[in-house]
């Protein structure tokens, strides 16, 4: 009984300090409070929080948390939720939603995975990861067409595509596990750069790449506008609506991506792969700071967002606590960052 | 000051002040109110009168200074206390229900119950006489406030400030979402609470509402009284203009530019079409002239700039930039052949009120400032500086956010992002709408400016007046067709009215 107590302690600790924060902005209103409306400011209590993770992990198991062979762990099990949620940080910044990330992760891997494709790519293995970012694509584009040409709300067209992604992931495969024997494409993912598995290296490229679109490019700016004022937008002469459905190929995409990832890890392809891993890349997106209706997000507070959910997980289970504390403490975090969050907002619009 | 005192006053208020953080928003205003009188605040934005409100309503407290009901002195704790007192204010953002009914909404919060039910005929009853006390007998009490045009819901939120034993009432801004005939209906019903005795704070800024209905004005200036209870006889315009912005301003409206007689012709709208909005739109506009649609509200005059602009798409007729056919139904089309509109909802259609100035400054522009697919954030700033600075928008700084912008600085906004564009035809629908008396002839000017500058404009307000002031050339809509085209110098508002009464009655 002694662990389960320990664990709300620190979580004090957490608002504490991120009260703390607070209290000090109000009071230096000029330094402080410009760093605090920033894009990092707004993070910092999400690095509090994973410092706080991390002391935690290191107090509860030690050597076993606090190796360099664990952050790997931690980094490769963030990596498929990670590349999904760069994806979603676009739609949701762009004021969408798309929930059928992991029907289209599952049914890319399946697609992927097929005995064809797999034949076919023997001599050329990154055919697998083409047709499985290809199937995401179409999966986007069909969600983005259905949304900003038939005028459906994001949430019920993309709701639809969570059902029938998998149902034909489910036709395509039969309901059978395809084993993936495309030594190539197994060869690639196992294999290591600088000692560091290539899928780590994929979720960071995704998430740098993903960082320069956002924050660079006309793209970016496009998809903050879009979510800020999309009537403002279009009378500014943005084509908001070609914009859209390219958000959701983009975030299609991502998905066939982690697909890829998750095909190399499992060595399989299912029409299971996925499953709810819509609302852990939301929940990741909206805990690192993105406003879920749209306007403004941050792809540095979603990376980090990803890892304090990837981290958590593992302290759970370097632990041995059941998976069901574990979504009880995924909750709580979740209402706590989204309560700071509306904090924030409170504030900035007072200060008017 | 000037200040008379003959009447005894059922509110009195003496050097209130008010401050929030360090910036004080009132610094002494006294004024008094007398049972049956419209009592007009006048001021600026920025000037302190939403502040003045709120601590009326109870909302805010004051740091210091009086408040006498009915000679006691009295402390307004929280908005109940308000209404208990008797107090009722009507906030410009109206603060009805739409999916509720009318009698739910007047009863809201205070319903009329039996036995813990609510008690529907009694309800219905007391809604219906509120309803005819305020000339409205017509509406039912079950019909739900979501159908409502704006002024009924104006009508709505005023019984329900009447359901409470009301003996002032304070209405912010009333006219600003109502046209010219629901402006008359308001007036209407303004008379008819005052013939009741109960007083009535007035808020606006438009000075040619106030000596309509006003009894008695007082001025804020920078959160302070200018002017006490002067009587709105024997007050001149620009009496009130100097009190409010400190300075003498002879012309509201810039003097018009004759239009140099080989400028080109610029748009040319055909026929244009849209079933059951508005017929056979057609005409032209050249390098440097201002034309303004003047009409009703529902005549059709913002649906005709939307079609001219790509919004809505008409059914048959054509639209020509600098002689080549736009193509229609494409607003991308428009920005693209240099067409710019600021719409008439500037804050939901116009503005992303969270971002910076510059990313609105450059909303239409920032793929001209990238190189390639990457953004220049330096050169937009830069332009957009430059902008403000040439827009006279102090403090120039474009990463402010918009949100914190007086509605004329927001307007100014608007017309930077068209000016970086460079576009040749302006479409302004409502461009002083919540727009300070102050802001609003700086931005008579800067659209002057623009159209001896060489750009074409088509201008739409509901103030027949605005567009009569600031158009070369005037075209009367009723009931979407053009009925009438005159220079704005050969018609006067009363002629643009008879036009309207006899096109609408044709």
């Amino acid at each position: 009984m002694s662990e389960p107590t320990t664990t709300p302690t620190p979580h004090d600790e957490i608002e504490a300090v991120a009260v703390a924060d607070e209290n000090q902005s109000t009071t230096q209103p000029s330094n402080s409070k410009r760093f605090l409306a920033s894009g990092f400011g707004r993070s910092i209590g999400l690095i509090v929080a994973l410092v706080v993770l991390v002391i935690i992990g290191a107090v509860t198991a030690g050597e076993n948390f606090m190796s360099v062979d664990n952050l790997l762990v931690i980094l490769r099990y963030a990596s498929v939720i990670g590349v999904v949620s760069i994806g979603m940080t676009f739609v949701i910044t762009a004021g969408g939603i798309d929930l059928s990330v992991g029907s289209v992760l599952g049914l890319a891997s399946v697609v992927a995975s097929l005995g064809a494709i797999q034949t076919a790519a023997s001599g050329f293995w990154p055919l697998m990861v083409f047709v499985a970012i290809a199937v995401g694509v179409i999966a986007g584009l069909l969600n983005g067409l259905i949304i900003a040409y038939g005028k459906v709300v994001a949430f019920m067209a993309t709701l639809a595509m969570l059902v029938a992604a998998r149902g034909l992931a489910e036709l395509i495969s039969q309901r059978q596990t395809q084993v993936v024997d495309n030594s190539g494409f197994l060869n690639f993912f196992r294999s290591d750069f600088l000692g560091i598995s290539w899928v780590v290296w994929i979720f960071a490229l995704v998430s740098v790449l993903g960082w320069l679109l956002f924050n660079r490019t006309t793209f970016g700016r496009r998809t903050v506008a879009i979510g800020g004022n999309a009537t403002a937008a279009r009378l500014a002469g943005v084509k908001v609506r070609r914009h859209t459905v390219y958000l959701y190929m983009l975030c299609g995409a991502t998905a066939g991506i982690a697909a890829t990832m998750l095909l190399s890890r499992t060595t399989a392809g299912t029409s299971t792969h996925g499953q709810l891993l819509e609302l852990d890349a939301i929940a990741a997106v909206v805990v690192g700071g993105t406003l879920l209706i749209g306007g403004r997000g941050t792809i540095g507070g979603t990376v980090l967002g990803v890892m304090l959910f990837a981290t958590l997980t593992n302290v759970f289970t370097q632990n041995n606590l059941s998976s069901s504390i574990q979504l009880v403490a995924k909750g709580i975090i979740i209402v706590v960052a989204v309560l700071l969050q509306q904090r924030f907002a409170n504030r900035e619009t007072s200060s008017k | 000051m000037i200040k008379d005192d003959q009447q005894k006053s059922l509110l009195e208020v003496t050097a209130l002040t008010k401050s929030f953080g360090s910036a004080r928003a009132l610094k002494g205003v006294d004024f008094d109110v007398r049972a049956g009188e419209v009592h007009c605040v006048l001021g600026q934005n920025g000037a302190g009168k939403s502040t003045l409100i709120k601590v009326l309503a109870g909302a805010h407290q004051p740091d210091s200074g009086e408040i006498r009901w009915n000679g006691d002195v009295v402390t307004i704790s929280d908005p109940i206390a308000a209404i208990e007192l008797g107090i009722a204010t009507m906030y410009q953002e109206l603060d009805v229900v739409d999916g509720l009914t009318i009698a739910e909404n007047i009863f809201l919060g205070h319903e009329k119950t039996r036995g813990g039910f609510t008690n529907l005929r009694e309800t219905a009853q007391a809604t219906r006489d509120l309803m005819k006390r305020l000339g409205h007998a017509d509406l039912s009490p079950n019909r739900e406030v979501g159908t409502l045009s704006a002024a009924n819901k104006q009508i709505v939120a005023m019984a329900r400030a009447l359901s409470h034993d009301v003996k002032l009432m304070i209405m912010d801004e009333p006219s600003a979402v109502l046209d010219s005939e629901e402006v008359n209906n308001l007036f209407r019903v303004v008379a008819e609470l005052k013939s009741q005795g109960i007083a009535i704070v007035y808020i606006s800024h438009r000075l040619e509402e106030i000596t309509r209905i006003g009894d008695r004005i007082s001025v804020i200036k920078d959160g302070a009284s200018t002017a006490s209870g002067l009587p709105v006889k024997g007050s001149s315009t620009k009496k009130l203009i100097s009190l409010m912005t400190g300075t003498d301003m002879d012309h509201v409206f810039p003097p018009a530019v004759p239009l140099a007689s080989d400028a080109p012709v610029v748009l040319e709208v055909s026929d244009l079409s849209a079933p059951g909005t508005f017929s056979d739109v057609s005409f032209d506009l050249r390098a440097g002239e201002i034309i303004g649609l003047a009409g009703l509200v529902g005549s059709g005059r913002s649906e005709i700039l939307e079609a001219i602009y790509g919004e809505r798409k008409p059914s048959s007729g054509s639209v020509k930039i600098g002689g080549e056919a736009l193509k229609l139904g494409s607003v991308s089309a428009a920005v693209d052949a240099d067409m710019g509109l600021s719409p008439e909802e500037r804050k939901s259609q116009g503005l992303m009120l969270e971002e910076p100035i510059y990313r609105n400054a450059t909303l239409s522009t920032f793929t001209r400032f990238a190189k390639g697919p990457f953004l220049d954030e330096q050169a937009e700033r830069a332009a957009t500086e430059e902008q403000m600075k040439a827009l006279e928008l102090r403090p120039a700084e474009p990463n402010r956010i918009t949100r914190t912008l007086s509605g004329g600085n927001q307007q100014k906004i608007m017309l930077a992002r068209w000016l970086i564009h460079g576009t040749k035809v302006l479409l302004l629908d409502e461009p002083t709408r919540g727009v300070d008396v102050g802001a609003r002839m700086e931005i008579y000017a800067l659209i002057r400016k623009l159209a001896a500058a060489g750009t074409a404009i088509v201008v739409v307000s509901s103030e027949i007046e605005e567009v009569l002031g600031l158009a070369d050339r005037v075209l009367v809509i009723a009931d979407g067709r053009v009925i009438a085209e005159k220079p704005a110098t050969e018609i006067t508002e009363h002629g643009v009215l008879d036009l309207v009464m006899k096109g609408s009655a044709a």
